[in-house]
């Protein structure tokens, strides 16, 4: 396994978020995590990145504990993707890829490092960008620059926070093609907390389904998008119907009564 | 040729082409910056040949030349080298290390507005001196009375709010407004201060709090290189890192870089810079904070470059100030620091007006 995570436990304050929370990756699969807001998809990623510590468990990659590591070797392994920028200085894109190449180097960049930068923006096809300020790009090439920045750090495993959720279509689709085509061609691995169900339905090897801070299924995308589990977690009936393969979910009402999915 | 080959031959061509305009990129910043050092060198020249006793340019040029090697023995010498020098490398000093220490508080706390100023350190200083001026109290005795009053209370600022950082994990917001509340503190002090003091006790204390380059001596130089040298490489070693931190904590954190220790470390180092430099000079304003939004405009946000360039562009901005100061009354000679502000205020009023998008 290239990560494990080991009942995982934490909270903010007195708040607990993550109630004993286990999962495994694979090299070079696409995990996606789904559930309600505030069910704690985000704050186990950024527990998994080593942004927040966790009160208990352990999650090691590669068999080794993360805590133990130095940031910068962890920065080395693990590329994280945010949901939004928030750019103070103006900074170029080439700029802004090039920090992901902060862990590899001290200070000076080398022609090696701009080559890198060069060839990530070539894979996301985003070179005509390059010398434009990052602030003001739209939210879809905001992302793809982000997503360069990661890959440019040679990450083993790439941690996404609902990369599409402020994304048109287009962007939603391009996006996650992309990702899919670099986890199947390089081999690494990611791990995607996501809203839009049918995007995770579609691109996903596997659906880890969160409520209340707890795994509450896991399995192939199949197996879990089931209109029972989707009506006990989120309180909706939905319809799931079959397109080319994979569960496609049609949204209904909310249930009214107790439907379950006790939101924090 | 084949449509493929011709693609990636088109491919190469964009490749260098992007490549070629970032190095030209990088290669406007670094003239920006030996523009601002001839910058300096040019204004000192000017400046050395300005007051009561006419001395020509190329005059200035070469007794300063020659005075690097044998001590200075005409009158022209002496006026030159021992009052017209000091005032003018102590000038370029502090608008270095004024700068500086602004470009790195704005970067670390992603703040248009972070400065030693906004942050207490000015008013912690004008309270130091203030204390030793009017009550005749201080921590050392003598001619550093005032000078270490004004650096002492001048750092308590900064310990309360890495203090705040390091224990409450404070967010760079709640250091600035920390640091507004501090600022707030000591300005009703040294009011409180003032309003039980002598007149003419109270017109000294103000008008240290103005600041002024006229206590220039070589000692006091000879110490602000030693700490602006002594700051200069580590804040410039932690520049990419500052860069980084612009991205946001969490993305700085999955890039490697400790956030809060980096944050620390440069806010200590930028105050410590800071407080050498205003308790020789007093609180010049504004250098500080518009040196680098002056030099982020034309060099952009990258700090490698930025940091040598806000603090050459702060040395000459300070040392053109200080030479208005000297001769657009003379003989009288203004506090430094009323020109600052002065003219230093509406010039950046104008470029914030003048660039049609946001930069920040």
């Amino acid at each position: 396994m290239k990560l494990r995570v080991i009942d995982v436990v934490f909270s903010y304050a007195s708040v607990p978020v993550l109630k004993s929370v286990c999962l495994e990756l694979a090299q070079s699969e696409m995990l996606g995590i789904v559930g309600p807001n505030g069910t704690g998809k985000s704050t186990l990623i950024r527990c998994i990145n080593r942004i927040l510590s966790p009160q208990k468990g352990s999650i090691l990659l590669d068999e080794r504990e993360i805590k133990e590591m130095r940031r910068m070797e962890l920065a080395k392994k693990l590329g994280y993707i945010p949901q939004r920028g928030q750019h103070s200085f103006p900074a170029t894109v080439f700029d802004v890829v090039l920090m992901g190449r902060r862990p590899h180097l001290s200070w000076r960049s080398s022609e090696k490092d701009e080559e890198k930068v060069l060839d990530m923006l070539q894979m996301l096809n985003i070179e005509h960008l390059a010398m434009r300020d990052i602030n003001e790009l739209s939210g879809g090439q905001q992302q793809k620059v982000f997503i360069a920045r990661a890959l440019a750090q040679d990450p083993e495993v790439l941690l996404l926070d609902e990369p599409t959720s402020n994304l048109d279509i287009r962007h939603q689709l391009e996006v996650m093609d992309i990702i899919k085509t670099i986890v199947k061609e390089k081999g690494i691995s990611a791990i995607m907390a996501i809203h839009d169900l049918n995007l995770a339905a579609r691109y996903m090897d596997r659906i880890i389904m969160m409520n209340s801070g707890k795994i509450f299924a896991a399995g192939n995308p199949v197996s879990i998008l089931t209109p029972d589990n989707i009506k006990c977690v989120y309180g909706v009936e939905a319809e799931v119907n079959n397109s080319n393969g994979s569960p496609y979910i049609v949204p209904i009402r909310p249930v009214r009564p107790n439907g379950g999915g006790n939101e924090v | 040729m084949t449509p493929g080959t011709e693609a990636i031959t088109g491919m190469r061509t964009k490749r260098t082409e992007i490549k070629d305009q970032y190095k030209r990129f990088i290669g406007r910043k670094i003239v920006f910056i030996f523009s601002s050092l001839i910058l300096i060198f040019i204004i000192a020249g000017i400046s050395a040949t300005l007051g009561s006793y006419p001395i020509p340019v190329t005059e200035a040029y070469s007794i300063i030349w020659r005075g690097l090697f044998n001590n200075p023995e005409t009158t022209k010498e002496i006026v030159v080298w021992n009052l017209r020098l000091p005032r003018i490398l102590m000038g370029v000093l502090a608008g270095i290390g004024l700068a500086i220490a602004g470009a790195m508080m704005q970067g670390i706390l992603r703040n248009p507005l972070a400065s030693p100023y906004t942050l207490g350190v000015s008013s912690g200083a004008g309270f130091g001196a203030a204390l030793a001026i009017l009550l005749g109290k201080g921590i050392a005795g003598g001619e550093y009375l005032i000078i270490g009053n004004a650096f002492i209370f001048s750092l308590i600022p900064t310990f309360i709010i890495v203090g705040l950082a390091h224990f409450r994990r404070a967010t760079p917001e709640t250091m600035i407004l920390a640091g507004i509340a501090m600022m707030y503190i000591f300005s009703a002090a040294t009011t409180l201060l003032m309003y039980f003091s002598e007149a003419e006790a109270v017109k000294a204390a103000f008008f240290w709090a103005v600041g002024d380059l006229g206590r220039a001596s070589y000692d006091n130089l000879l110490l602000v290189s030693v700490v602006l040298a002594g700051c200069f490489f580590p804040l410039m070693w932690k520049s990419w890192d500052v860069n980084v931190m612009g991205a946001g904590d969490e993305t700085a954190k999955s890039l490697g870089v400790n956030v809060e220790r980096s944050r620390i470390f440069i806010m200590t180092v930028s105050s410590f810079l800071t407080a050498a430099i205003i308790c020789f000079t007093g609180t010049i304003g504004f250098i500080c904070l518009v040196a680098p939004h002056m030099c982020r405009m034309v060099i952009g946000g990258d700090n490698r470059f930025l940091v040598p360039a806000s603090g050459l562009f702060g040395g000459a901005l300070l040392l053109g100030c200080d030479t208005i100061a000297r001769t657009i009354i003379a003989p009288v000679i203004l506090p430094v620091g009323v020109i600052t502000s002065c003219l230093g205020g509406p010039l950046f009023l104008y470029l914030i007006m003048r660039r049609r998008r946001e930069y920040w």
